[in-house]
């Protein structure tokens, strides 16, 4: 059913904006803003088809009885593999949950559509001059491109090109907010959903202008016409952009996180106020914890390390602990609101998990919290960098946060996105339901085989840890082999899982069964029964996410100390 | 409901639950308790940066090292040298594509003052199996005190990317016993 509502004011120049409302939410859903959200998340679909192809050669070369690549395709594969799935698949993704979170969630019109386009047309084409830059072979440099390294000038020009698109993108959804607010389609603040994408959107902001800063002047340098960026500074700001850009992610997936336990569970925050000052955290401290990739460089004093890392970095970590609490604090409260409040875990024993977009979702949180979050911090402690830098551990940290974490939750919400906004019935619901534990496994297995490789000292970005063909030799313990072959098996389950996503959703997109406009469909998983009195708010009953939460804290206590042992062990310095 | 404005339009004055309340002060606790381990570290711990930094020149840095080479070589390792400089000295690594030059030997439970620069692009110094990991830069000398405490055949693996023949960088200090 297409309305038009008579309410709204007609946007000078331009054809009258045509909405439709969904049957299932209730939502009046501007058919531009729809279309928008659907190319840029099939965009980023085809980025991670790509990009995760690349990362599973990436992990069958790093399996020592496989080493499939030479070692310049592997280094080659390898950039391509950080700039696909990092940049590309993340950040397009990103693009089509900010114009959700504005427009669709505030019932609005998305401000400026051609604009909007416009931004689009530019982050493809950026993206594709950076990937056709990298394979044709002159800008093997990762995609950190640290200098004096230098790429062609193309794969500077493609990232600024993509970054401009999507600062207009952002800026699309910033006027779509003043759009929403001026033309009231809600009522008091916005939710909560929206309120993590402008946290999300606002840390873009500062990210993109970073990448603008450190990337013009290594254009210029690359095309001869200034001498070379220090490549400190080079790295200090690179890195205002590189972390600040993972604090997107951040802020979007926990975004993703409440979006669905509200649309499966019928979740409310357990409280707005803590929620939105957890994102609030997120903005004030996550920027400058670039300097948590510099512990171990020359020239940069222990204070200016120590403070920006625990005050800046604790600060926004207890951002991500806060929401890691009332997360599955507001699912166990829904749940036993819903009927299923027998002991500790009942609500949790009878969650949705043949749901894959709350499996998805649970695993994210799990894992993003167990994995990347506690790993994160102890990689991030100055003088435990020392003995984890530049080893394998980073990596795998970082498969615990942007893939285990972030991936799979936009994974999760794909399985929303496409009856609600793509109109599609999921095509094959028995692959989409046993996706995310395929995933799951295979993500959080090279996140922790590559922090266990990194542990014994195993190099990241490296193609050989026999050094068969050095001058000299070594190789690494015999247990750091098994980690890495045990990597590998974990990436072929990574791979399938990620295969299993994108042919499911690509043939969803394709062929799947149409929903009709005035049809409604099953999101919400089946209450037992509607329990109106499980608690207060100032005592909700939520005892299982209190004692998840303490095993979670003891097992962070516990890891971070036992690190410290670690380092004691090493020859001393000073 | 997380994807509608909250219910209540006053949400910032409503009481939060008390577990709530609890984990953001142990979170926020737990934040000060690492926050103080770290400069606990630097004060009691063994194992520091002392974050003593030059800048210097690839000539400079490289006429240093040749000099030491001068000096203290004790023997090659198929054409790379390996010096023996003095207890309590000065010692030079140069990482350059793609290698780490020279060789060192040290002896245990000595402490020599090490400096690292890069003549190229940036390496990545990876002692192994110690695993001590330092960036290494061109244009910058990076000074600081190491005491091995074992004896045996140590190896630098460059764990930095530099290039198509990062894997083949590999380094040695030797640590013998007197
Ligand atoms: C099939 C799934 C995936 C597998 C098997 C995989 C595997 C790997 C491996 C083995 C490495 C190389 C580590 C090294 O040698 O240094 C790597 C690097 C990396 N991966 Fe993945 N990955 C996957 C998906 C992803 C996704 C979805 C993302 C981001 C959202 C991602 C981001 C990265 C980044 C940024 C790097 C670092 C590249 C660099 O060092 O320049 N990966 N991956
Ligand atoms: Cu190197
Ligand atoms: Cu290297």
């Amino acid at each position: 059913m297409v309305a038009t509502p008579e309410s709204l004011p007609l946007p000078a120049a331009h054809e009258e904006p045509r909405f439709r409302t969904c049957a299932s939410t209730g939502l009046k859903i501007h058919l531009a803003a729809q279309t928008l959200i659907k190319a840029n998340a099939v965009t980023a679909v085809v980025f991670l088809a790509i990009g995760g192809l690349f990362g599973l050669l990436v992990a069958l070369t790093r399996w020592p009885a496989v080493h499939l690549l030479p070692a310049d395709w592997f280094y080659l594969v390898l950039t391509a593999h950080g700039l696909d799935v990092l940049l590309l698949w993340i950040i397009f993704f990103e693009i089509a949950i900010l114009y959700f979170a504005s427009a669709v969630l505030l019932g609005s019109r998305i401000a400026a559509p051609r604009v909007a386009w416009a931004a689009y047309a530019l982050m493809l084409i950026g993206g594709l001059i950076t990937n056709v830059a990298v394979l044709q072979g002159g800008s093997t440099v990762m995609f950190t491109s640290y200098t004096p390294m230098m790429a062609a000038p193309n794969f500077y020009l493609g990232l600024i090109i993509f970054a401009v698109g999507a600062l207009v993108a952002l800026g699309v959804f910033f006027g779509t907010l003043v759009v929403a607010r001026d033309e009231r389609t809600y009522e008091g603040s916005v939710p909560l959903v929206t309120f993590g994408a402008i946290t999300a959107a606002i840390i873009a902001v500062f990210t993109l202008a970073s990448g603008a800063i450190i990337l013009i002047p290594t254009y210029l340098w690359s095309l001869g016409l200034i001498s070379m960026p220090d490549p400190l500074t080079y790295k200090l700001i690179w890195w205002g952009m590189g972390h600040s850009s993972q604090q997107i992610n951040v802020s979007a997936h926990v975004s993703i996180w409440y979006l669905i336990a509200a649309v499966v569970l019928g979740a409310k925050p357990l409280s707005e106020k803590v929620s939105r000052m957890a994102f609030f955290l997120y903005i004030l401290f996550l920027q400058l914890a670039s300097a948590h990739h510099l512990m171990v460089e020359p020239g940069l004093s222990s204070e200016w390390k120590v403070f920006n890392t625990s005050y800046a970095m604790y600060l926004a970590v207890l951002g991500s602990m806060i929401h890691g609490m009332t997360v599955p604090g507001a699912i166990e409260a829904a749940q036993r609101a819903n009927g299923y409040d027998k002991g500790l875990f009942g609500w949790l024993r009878h969650a949705p998990w043949g749901n894959p977009a709350f499996a998805g979702m649970f695993l994210s949180l799990i894992m993003f919290g167990f994995i990347g979050g506690i790993s994160g911090v102890v990689l991030g402690t100055e003088q435990i960098n020392l003995i984890m830098h530049n080893t394998i551990y980073v990596p795998g940290h970082f498969h615990g946060t942007v893939v285990a974490g972030t991936t799979l939750a936009f994974m999760a919400g794909t399985w929303l996105l496409l009856p609600l906004i793509f109109q599609r019935e999921i095509i094959w619901p028995r692959i989409a339901r046993w996706q995310p534990y395929i995933f799951a496994i295979g993500a959080g297995g090279i996140s922790l085989f590559m922090m266990g490789a990194g542990t014994l000292g195993v190099a990241r970005r490296h193609w050989d840890i026999t050094f068969a063909d050095a001058s000299m030799s070594f190789s690494y313990p015999p247990a750091a082999f098994l980690m890495m072959g045990l990597n590998g098996i974990c990436a072929l389950f990574a791979a399938t899982g990620g295969i299993m996503y994108i042919l499911t959703v690509v043939a969803t997109v394709l062929w799947g069964k149409r929903i009709a406009d005035g049809q409604a469909v099953q999101l919400a998983s089946p209450k037992a029964r509607v329990v109106t009195e499980y608690g207060s708010i100032e005592h909700p009953k939520i005892p299982g996410t209190i004692i998840l939460t303490v095993i979670f804290f003891v097992a962070f206590v516990l890891y971070y100390y036992v690190n410290w042992k670690y380092l004691a062990e090493v020859w001393p310095m000073r | 409901m997380a994807i509608a404005p909250p219910a209540d339009r006053m949400w910032w004055r409503t009481p939060v639950a008390r577990p709530e309340i609890i984990w953001i002060v142990v979170s926020f606790l737990w934040g000060l308790v690492m926050f103080f381990t770290m400069i606990y570290w630097h004060a009691y711990g063994k194992q520091n940066l002392s974050n003593e930094t030059y800048r210097t020149t690839p000539m400079k840095y490289s006429a240093k090292v040749d000099e030491m080479v001068g000096k203290f070589q004790v023997r090659d390792d198929n054409g790379i040298p390996v010096v023996r400089p003095p207890a309590g000295g000065d010692v030079y690594m140069l990482a350059r594509t793609w290698m780490w030059y020279p060789h060192i030997e040290l002896v245990k439970g000595q402490s020599y003052k090490f400096h690292f620069s890069s003549l190229d692009l940036q390496h990545g110094f990876s002692l192994q199996p110690v695993n001590v990991n330092l960036q290494v830069h061109p244009g910058y000398e990076h000074v600081l005190t190491f005491t091995p405490d074992e004896s045996g055949e140590y190896s630098v693996v460059c764990n930095e990317f530099c290039g198509l023949g990062h894997h083949l960088m590999l380094g040695k200090i030797y640590v013998v016993e007197k």
